[in-house]
């Protein structure tokens, strides 16, 4: 009996904070914002108004596509360029190079994110690094804007979230046995035919863990596109941004948040199902 | 007629290492051989190098009388069974039979057929849509196996497979691999430390030792007429006598050994100079308990039994020569007669000078098995 009260006790002691967590930190701000999503700005009372302006507004719905396709694109090139980076840390390099292999990575993220975009716009702005060093040596006849453009964004986007898909896949490609990429090679696989059917494979669990972070981190960023994609290349979250901070209109704002939540939501159920794998087994 | 796999003078080198030295073997087509030596002794660096995977720093390999020394792996006709097997988790039993002949670019009812042939072949008919992991290590064995004669690869190579196996399987394996090969006929080269696998299955067998091959022939040949002291103690059982030799009244050789029993050699032994030491071995199943008075030139020795190693028809008596430390292993027959002998008894021991084998030198350290 007495046990029993103890355990409970212990029971609540690690659940309550979980509960309290998810209660206040997620649940009740979302009801709060879903509640507000369907709430009129001017009079109140229930509407679908805060919906229908972002169908019925192109500026909103095309920076929306545009946000979720060059999310895509960029876990995509995170993906493509973190798998030979981890081959080489897990595979090529010996033991203790991999290992420092591995800090060189996590370095950069010791330093906050907006230090690291300015480093970025140090390098690329008209009166920047490069522009200094290509114009003297004659390469530029003059300075070239490099910063505020959609290759230069997403080369950002793509650097700022490469450790989130080099760790996950350097855990998985540990675990594959080197015997296996020898025997495919010896039964006559080419290169590309081992990657293609043992590597990846193999890395599989480990690119969708990766690419389900840095879709998220890159669909809700805000730093990095606001500051080197500038006003020509809008990310949805600026929208969220204009709407709540800039006009006060919480409701629109809370609207198209839900808006990305649905989005996210999709796209990894669709991410999961094309590669046929199960969220429980992804996230272990 | 080329052989399926000739390798000449064959040399590598880890920085100031040299794993594998000079090198020279013929394998003749459809034969099974196999590369016996110690861990360390380089036979797997060997292996390496005919599959593809280590640059050899001198020598050249020929498949059927064609060179392919400088051939990457996937474009050899050799495939290679891994020691672990390798066998890909992420592809079922069809699919990883399916994979080298996908690779070669086949497609289509062709593939089909070849593996689930193989597959019959190989006694695992019907596993085609099983899972890697629901297979028994014997199976797996058959399938990693089969993945590679699939191919019909000019030599197969095999790297301890049976290893990993435990010692009753292990058994069952050997006689199934010896099988399989007589059946299919591809030429196997096996490499493993285990001097039984070697013996049970190979036509011939080559016994490695510090990257040099001491000596190559039947496994009959190894166990009655080895040509060092290295393959007299690795192949089958020994027992090693360091003996000071000399000549009898009659000019034949004789034996001191440890100062106090002199010996009758085999007559094969004449060479060897007088007074300066060198092994002689006898095999414990050579050994005679308690031999006949009656047999003239016959060696005799008292023992004194240190221990009764009953393992059923592999019984031993472990004895040690009155006078001496050395430790002697006696076969014990178990015929009943012997049965009466306990630890601590003293007995005779004896043998036919004929059958033991004498090397020139005292060979250091004697080789020890672990």
């Amino acid at each position: 009996m007495n046990g029993r009260i103890r355990l409970n006790w212990g029971f609540l002691f690690f659940f309550l904070p979980v509960a309290l967590w998810l209660l206040l930190l997620i649940v009740l701000p979302h009801a709060e914002l879903l509640r507000l999503s369907f709430t009129s700005s001017r009079p109140g009372g229930f509407t679908l108004q805060n919906y229908m302006a972002f169908f019925s507004e192109p500026i909103y719905w095309l920076t929306f596509v545009r946000t979720a396709f060059y999310s895509v694109i960029v876990t995509f090139l995170v993906m493509v360029i973190a798998l030979p980076v981890a081959f080489y840390i897990t595979k090529v390099a010996r033991v203790r190079a991999g290992g420092f292999l591995m800090v060189l990575i996590l370095v950069p993220f010791w330093v906050s994110e907006l230090i690291r975009v300015y480093g970025w716009i140090i390098l690329l702005r008209e009166s920047g690094v490069i522009n200094r060093l290509f114009t003297s040596i004659g390469l530029f006849s003059r300075p070239i804007e490099m910063l505020y453009n959609d290759v230069t964004m997403i080369m950002g986007l793509v650097y700022t979230s490469m450790l989130f898909m080099v760790v996950p896949i350097v855990g998985v490609m540990d675990a594959l046995d080197d015997s296996l990429i020898e025997a495919a090679y010896d039964l006559g696989a080419s290169k590309t035919a081992i990657w293609r059917t043992i590597i990846i494979p193999h890395c599989m669990p480990g690119m969708v863990s990766g690419g389900i972070i840095v879709f998220m981190l890159v669909l809700g960023s805000y730093l990095t596109p606001n500051l080197m994609g500038g006003k020509n290349s809008l990310w949805f979250t600026e929208q969220i941004y204009n709407q709540i901070i800039l006009y006060f209109n919480w409701n629109q704002g809370a609207a198209f948040g839900f808006l990305l939540l649905i989005l996210s939501s999709l796209v990894i159920w669709a991410g999961l199902r094309v590669t046929g794998q199960k969220l429980s087994r992804v996230v272990q | 007629m080329p052989f399926a796999l000739s390798v000449h003078g064959l040399t590598k080198k880890f920085g100031n290492f040299t794993a594998v030295e000079n090198i020279s073997f013929d394998v003749e087509d459809g034969k099974f051989f196999s590369i016996l030596g110690p861990s360390g002794c380089g036979k797997t660096t060997l292996l390496r190098m005919i599959a593809g995977f280590y640059r050899q720093d001198g020598g050249t390999i020929l498949f059927n009388g064609e060179d392919m020394s400088s051939v990457p792996p996937n474009r050899r006709p050799v495939n290679l069974v891994f020691q672990n097997l390798a066998l890909f988790p992420m592809m079922n039993v069809f699919e990883n039979v399916a994979f080298g002949l996908r690779r070669r670019g086949e497609k289509g009812s062709g593939v089909a057929r070849k593996v689930n042939d193989m597959l019959e072949r190989v006694g695992l008919p019907d596993s085609g849509e099983k899972q890697i992991s629901q297979l028994s290590g014997g199976q797996k064995q058959r399938i990693a196996i089969a993945r590679c004669l699939v191919l019909d690869p000019a030599v197969l190579l095999l790297d301890e497979p049976l290893g990993a196996l435990d010692a009753k399987l292990r058994e069952h394996m050997k006689v199934e691999l010896k099988t399989l090969q007589a059946n299919v006929g591809t030429t196997f080269v096996y490499i493993t430390h285990d001097q039984s696998e070697a013996m049970v299955m190979s036509d011939t067998v080559a016994v490695m030792n510090k990257g040099t091959f001491e000596q190559t022939g039947s496994p009959q040949e190894l166990y009655h007429r080895p040509r060092s002291s290295f393959v007299a103690q690795f192949v089958g059982n020994n027992n090693r006598f360091l003996i000071v030799p000399s000549r009898d009244d009659g000019g034949a050789p004789a034996g001191l050994y440890a100062g106090r029993f002199s010996f009758i050699l085999d007559d094969a032994c004449r060479s060897l100079q007088d007074g300066i030491p060198c092994e002689m071995f006898v095999r414990p199943e050579a050994m005679v308990i308690e031999p006949g008075s009656d047999t003239p030139g016959f060696n005799r020795m008292p023992v004194q039994v240190r221990a009764v190693l009953f393992d059923g028809g592999n019984s031993r008596l472990l004895v040690i020569p009155e006078g001496t430390e050395d430790e002697i292993v006696v076969m014990l027959p178990q015929t009943g007669l012997y049965d009466h002998i306990r630890a601590g008894d003293r007995i005779m021991v004896g043998w036919d000078p004929g059958i033991s084998l004498c090397f020139a030198g005292n060979g250091g350290k004697p080789y020890d098995e672990r």
